[in-house]
């Protein structure tokens, strides 16, 4: 366990990394309840991820728990300071890189650096040594005096994240950091991520409307729609609740369709699946049974899937829609 | 003022310099434009001086005022449009979640403007000198000059600011300030006051305040040390600067809305 661990540990006990929210809310005038009374727990260290869709209210909790919008009721506790009370030592705790990569074009990827840690109060040689090891952690010290309108997306998505931690917060606020990244770019930043909360005991709430990256994150997942929480809980147990895994097959010749349909109806309920394939959602037996059952009838199959349930069956069995392709209104206070 | 408010301050006036200094393309119309229109004006309008009561010999000595109160508008919407930007980009977001003081998010973006005033206002005394236009108050006079310059810039972007933290966006800034300039050519822009001859021109003239810091300015060019033009002007280019001021403070307390 490193120094900064312990020391991380020592002081999230004393002042609690963790989030803490009863009943928030937040009205917009002539508007409806962006976030209508949601509460939940982050524990130190925990990685949370907040998934919905467009104008589900994520980046309106964001913008409260991070103090740059007061809530109209409710209270939440960040890094065991009030949000409304106590304004300033929550910001002095948290690090945060909102919606849009918040950069300025005309500035360097150093320059951004140093004037974020001396606004920030650090002294002048701390400002350098914690600048150029940010800069090397995100992979831009080649680019550290090149200007950010000369970025790509996920350059300024890496100085972002750099810039949110150059005064070593104790909880990180990400609201859809990797939206717009391209995969190799949105795996760095995962692994970062993970690795903040892996060894530098960073407590982080994420929001995102991508599926996968709230299931590859998260320790748990919070799923917001129409501003309530309507799941909560690590990615397998929600998972679980949806029940077992679906097997899909497709036989090797259309005349067999109707065995192999009386084959797999032993092994479940059909669901529907799209063009020759047959799908069951297994209620008994597994995929290593359902192949020796076809086999048993000399049956031949040209394809054979096992689709395990996913964080989008969550949401629609939660909500009546699916998550994925669901667009839509942009967050409102964004 | 305490010791962080003015490190902060310093920080955010050295970055709005940088963003200046870094767009050349606002720098050379805002000098260029107003010494070319400056040109035209001087050009068709030297027949003015043999009005009876001219208070000068040359219009072009007349005029020189113009481009310094045309130029704290261009750079008054360059304050303005800088701070949409910071808006649209969420980068003001950014400074609110450091214990940055909002006086000194604001003060320090007018830094920028103010340099760039007297940038302007440097540039059209050394052009001026060089047409032959003799500023009858001496180099205390270039230098005043100067001075109110930023002055007005000062108090013009506290307006430019201000439509930048209600609206938001950079557009907006752009498509109000021509409106400015409708109402600088319903001043004594080209002719004193008391030689103008339509009379709702005239009245219009007398209430518009944009008059007075015209008239300021312009006495150092062409009488001297006048102290009732000169104090005039520069109560209204105070009074300009502490209305700019509060009213874009007020706007920017709302805008950053931190708990």
């Amino acid at each position: 366990m490193s120094a900064v661990t312990r020391e991380r540990e020592r002081t999230g006990r004393a002042l609690g990394n963790g989030i803490e929210v009863e009943g928030l809310v937040r009205k917009f005038k002539k508007g409806p309840r962006a976030v209508d009374g949601i509460s939940l727990t982050v524990a130190p260290g925990e990685i949370y991820g907040f998934l919905g869709p467009n104008g589900a209210g994520k980046s309106t909790t964001v913008l409260m728990l991070t103090t740059l919008l007061p809530p109209t009721a409710g209270t939440a506790r960040v890094a065991g300071y009030d949000i409304v009370r106590e304004g300033p030592k929550v910001r002095a705790a948290i690090g945060a890189a909102l919606q849009e990569a918040a950069l300025d074009p005309l500035l360097t990827g150093r320059e951004h650096l140093k004037l974020q840690a001396a606004l920030h109060g650090l002294p002048r040689q701390e400002r350098t040594r914690r600048g150029d090891a940010l800069l090397e952690r995100v992979g831009l010290m080649e680019a550290a005096d090149r200007k950010v309108r000369g970025y790509s997306g996920g350059m300024k998505r890496r100085l972002d994240l750099a810039l949110a931690l150059v005064h070593e917060p104790r909880v990180l606020f990400l609201d859809e950091p990797t939206t717009g990244l391209d995969p190799q770019s949105r795996s760095a930043l995962w692994e970062e991520v993970a690795r903040l909360a892996r060894e530098d005991g960073v407590t982080v709430f994420l929001t995102t409307q991508y599926l996968e990256e709230a299931d590859a994150l998260a320790n748990r997942v919070g799923i917001i729609d129409h501003g309530h929480i309507v799941a909560e809980d690590t990615p397998e147990a929600l998972k679980a609740q949806i029940g077992r895994p679906s097997v899909e097959v497709v036989p090797a010749d259309p005349a067999d369709r109707g065995a192999v349909e009386r084959v797999m109806e032993r092994f479940g309920e059909g669901v529907h699946a799209s063009g020759a394939a047959i799908a069951v959602r297994l209620s008994r037996g597994d995929l290593a049974d359902v192949v020796r059952a076809l086999d048993a009838e000399h049956l031949h199959v040209t394809n054979l899937k096992l689709d395990e349930p996913t964080l989008d069956d969550v949401f629609l069995a939660k909500t009546g829609r699916s998550l994925e392709g669901s667009g839509g209104a942009e967050e409102e206070a964004s | 003022m305490n010791r962080v408010l003015l490190i902060q301050l310093g920080l955010l006036a050295r970055r709005s310099f940088l963003r200046t200094l870094r767009q050349p393309a606002t720098i050379i119309p805002s000098v260029l434009f107003p010494l070319l229109l400056l040109g035209v004006n001087a050009g068709g309008l030297d027949s003015v001086t043999k009005l009876p009561g001219f208070p000068a010999d040359s219009y072009l000595q007349f005029a020189f005022a113009i481009p310094f109160i045309q130029g704290t508008l261009f750079a008054a919407i360059s304050a303005g449009t800088d701070l949409a930007l910071d808006i649209e980009t969420g980068f003001l977001n950014r400074l609110s979640l450091t214990p940055t003081h909002p006086a000194a998010i604001l003060l320090g973006q007018l830094a920028g403007t103010v340099a760039l005033a007297m940038l302007q206002g440097s540039v059209f005394v050394l052009v001026g000198l060089i047409a032959g236009i003799q500023i009858e108050a001496g180099i205390l006079g270039a230098v005043l000059l100067v001075l109110m310059m930023a002055l007005l810039a000062l108090g013009f972007g506290g307006i430019g600011a201000l439509l930048a933290l209600r609206t938001g966006s950079g557009e907006a800034v752009q498509g109000v300030f021509p409106l400015l300039f409708v109402g600088l050519f319903l001043s004594s822009l080209n002719l004193p006051r008391d030689l103008i001859q339509t009379d709702w021109f005239r009245t219009v003239a007398t209430l518009n305040p944009l008059s007075y810091m015209i008239e300021g300015l312009r006495s150092l060019i062409i009488t001297g040390w006048d102290a009732q033009a000169l104090g005039t002007g520069l109560a209204v280019a105070f009074g300009l600067a502490i209305i700019g001021l509060s009213l874009s403070s007020a706007a920017l307390s709302q805008r950053i809305a931190r708990t």
